[in-house]
């Protein structure tokens, strides 16, 4: 394949390079471009090789394989390769599939609190209505430079039956708190996520609010529009591409849950041990290993899915 | 942060247009409060003119109480750090009893042969090495995408951002597999390595080399007679310095907050970094190591995170705005 050594090519410009026959100065060029840029890619791309690529295809062809225990597991048989039947035990295994049930609901009832809370937030700052902003940037962004497992043991110890600040005050005034009941347990894994990752969603929102061009808002105002109006009508629409971003990571993030939920076993011991996709693959990590990675590739096609589903749908919307 | 994780960038905004690279006038770069350059023109006052006082205290009110809510947690914290170990659950849980952060220190540090000690200077070494190796790397095969027009080097960018979607546990877990299979488990390595590939520092790297390294200073350089790596080294490097503390940042935070990779690789305590440590310890429920012990570990194990942070927090914006602003 030729690319033009013009920075960008388009794909019209490389379909058009392919049917001719290249120029022999543009492959001149190309060979020193590869020449020179070969030190300064190599050392990225075997660590990217054996750290992202080739893990990521052992684990396709590891859950193409059973293993099969011979009674009590004293010998270990060699693994018989099997074909897709990994998959088929996974999407019929209600502990998978529950698992996969939780997150989603708690991505589906999480993710939009979460984003509006941080549209509002950004846009209350972007206003400069009240003083102090940046205080309260630096303030909504600090959760994010917490370990997701010390925001875990934090709060943890905030829900902690009989234990927890919280309940105790709650306690005192009559209220009957409890934070790590079966029913309890999403809503107290949604909070987590919600403290740790809006002021992050708020930054980038905010980022992005920043970028509009002043007069567009100023000429909004002209027309009479109220701050309310601009703001809904005007600002909202153009970050719509930071939100979407936004909204995307969020899923992903969802998706992978974990170290909230591990860390809160301490607290809550009816925390099932597969209570997310990710814990349920560990949880056969040393005695199932093709069966666990056919959990983590499974949910790495449905977070693929739901992003792609997830950007068409938000993209339809656009008149082109 | 391996949970929430990977996404250390909106970064990859750039997934959503082609156009990531088209340089921006007076960009980033240029106005260092991270106003667009629409409104730098603009005045400074409110832009669309005064609210009423009761819109005013509305919205005071509200930014007050998130920021109470995102404070209140971390403030528990260090309250509960201070307190004697026996009277962590008792009293007031937001006020200060008796101030015994000291004896809490000592007993922390003491706790198990110093191990907690151990446990911060490995997530040091991690965190330090794995995103000094890294930064460098990054920015290395960023200038290359951005400045050979090398064949394939679109594909290459395309499979490298896949990687910043995809969650870093579907990584950690054949990883480990891989590594127990050779003698890697285990050891400092087993954490490190994965450590120096960040796939969002690509991206950022590559964005900053083709705004902020012109062509014509690489030509230049040719002319002189110097090579490649020279240039790069003696020139591009500099004008890529912004752009390296960055992706060093995000590489920072994003190991000293990772669990789920170092506790699957490392069983040797003396090893783990102090994430992994301190859940182990919480996971005891109290006993021998107390919870007392394990709220104040937690309050020193965010400290310098938070202050690294909170002393270069011009370079977070920047680093989230450059996805984010397209």
């Amino acid at each position: 394949m030729t690319v033009l050594p013009i920075g960008g090519g388009t794909g019209g410009a490389r379909g058009a390079a392919r049917r001719q026959r290249p120029d022999p100065a543009v492959r001149r060029a190309s060979r020193t471009a590869v020449r020179r840029a070969l030190p300064f890619a190599t050392p990225f791309l075997i660590l990217f090789l054996a750290i992202y690529v080739i893990p990521i295809c052992y684990s396709v062809y590891q859950s193409l394989f059973t293993v099969n225990r011979s009674g009590l597991g004293l010998t270990a048989s060699e693994p018989k390769f099997t074909g897709l039947t990994n998959y088929a035990r996974a999407l019929n295994d209600p502990a998978f599939l529950g698992s996969l049930r939780r997150v989603l609901f708690i991505g589906a009832v999480q993710v939009p609190v979460m984003l509006l809370t941080a549209l509002a937030l950004a846009l209350l700052i972007d206003a400069k209505v009240a003083p102090g902003t940046k205080i309260y940037r630096i303030i909504y962004f600090l959760p994010y430079a917490l370990p997701g497992v010390i925001a875990g043991l934090m709060w943890s110890f905030l829900y902690a039956p009989t234990l927890s600040p919280v309940v105790r005050g709650l306690e005192a005034i009559g209220v009957d708190a409890t934070f790590t009941s079966d029913a309890a347990l999403p809503y107290s894994i949604m909070n987590i996520l919600t403290w740790a990752w809006t002021g992050y969603n708020m930054i980038i929102i905010y980022s992005s609010l920043q970028s509009i061009p002043h007069d567009v808002v100023e000429a909004a105002a002209l027309d009479g529009a109220s701050k309310w109006k601009t703001a809904w009508s005007v600002k909202v629409p153009m970050v719509r591409p930071a939100i979407i971003l936004t909204a995307v990571f969020s899923i992903i993030g969802t998706a992978q849950l974990y170290n909230e939920p591990v860390t809160m076993k301490a607290v809550a011991p009816n925390l099932s041990s597969d209570y997310t996709p990710i814990m349920s693959a560990l949880k056969t990590l040393t005695s199932n290993y093709p069966y666990a990675a056919t959990k983590a590739v499974l949910l790495a096609v449905l977070i693929g899915l739901c992003s792609a589903v997830f950007f068409r749908l938000t993209r339809q919307r656009e008149p082109v | 942060m391996t949970a929430r994780g990977a996404r250390p960038g909106a970064g990859s905004g750039g997934v959503s247009g082609s156009d990531l690279s088209t340089s921006r006038p007076g960009g980033r770069g240029a106005n260092s409060s991270g106003r667009g350059p629409g409104r730098a023109m603009g005045s400074d006052g409110s832009p669309l003119g005064r609210v009423g006082p009761a819109s005013r205290a509305l919205v005071m009110f509200v930014m007050t109480l998130f920021a109470i809510y995102c404070l209140a947690p971390v403030w528990w914290l260090m309250v509960g750090a201070t307190k004697p170990a026996g009277t962590l659950f008792t009293g007031n849980g937001f006020w200060f009893t008796d101030i015994s952060l000291i004896e809490n220190l000592q007993t922390l540090f003491a706790a198990q042969n110093g191990v907690f000690l151990a446990w911060l200077r490995n997530s040091l070494a991690y965190a330090v090495g794995g995103a000094l190796v890294s930064t460098l790397i990054s920015v290395m095969m960023g200038y290359a995408l951005a400045k050979y027009p090398f064949p394939g080097r679109r594909a290459v960018f395309g499979v490298v951002l896949a990687a910043v979607f995809i969650p870093a546990p579907i990584f950690a877990i054949p990883l480990y597999l891989m590594f127990s299979g050779t003698g890697i488990i285990n050891t400092f390595w087993s954490v490190f390595i994965p450590c120096t590939v960040s796939p969002f520092g690509v991206y950022l790297a590559r964005i900053y080399a083709a705004e902020s390294v012109p062509d014509e200073v690489i030509e230049a350089g040719r002319i002189d007679g110097a090579r490649e790596l020279r240039i790069f080294f003696q020139v591009a490097i500099k004008m890529m310095a912004p752009a390296m503390l960055t992706i060093f940042l995000f590489q920072f935070v994003a190991i000293w907050t990772n669990y789920l990779l170092p506790s699957l690789m490392l069983s040797n305590a003396r090893l783990q970094p102090v994430t992994v440590g301190l859940i182990a310890w919480q996971q005891l429920r109290g006993n021998p190591i107390g919870y007392s012990t394990v709220v104040t570990g937690a309050l020193v194990s965010v400290a310098p995170i938070v202050i690294l942070f909170l002393s270069l927090q011009n370079f977070w914006s920047k680093g989230l705005a450059a996805g984010a602003i397209k």
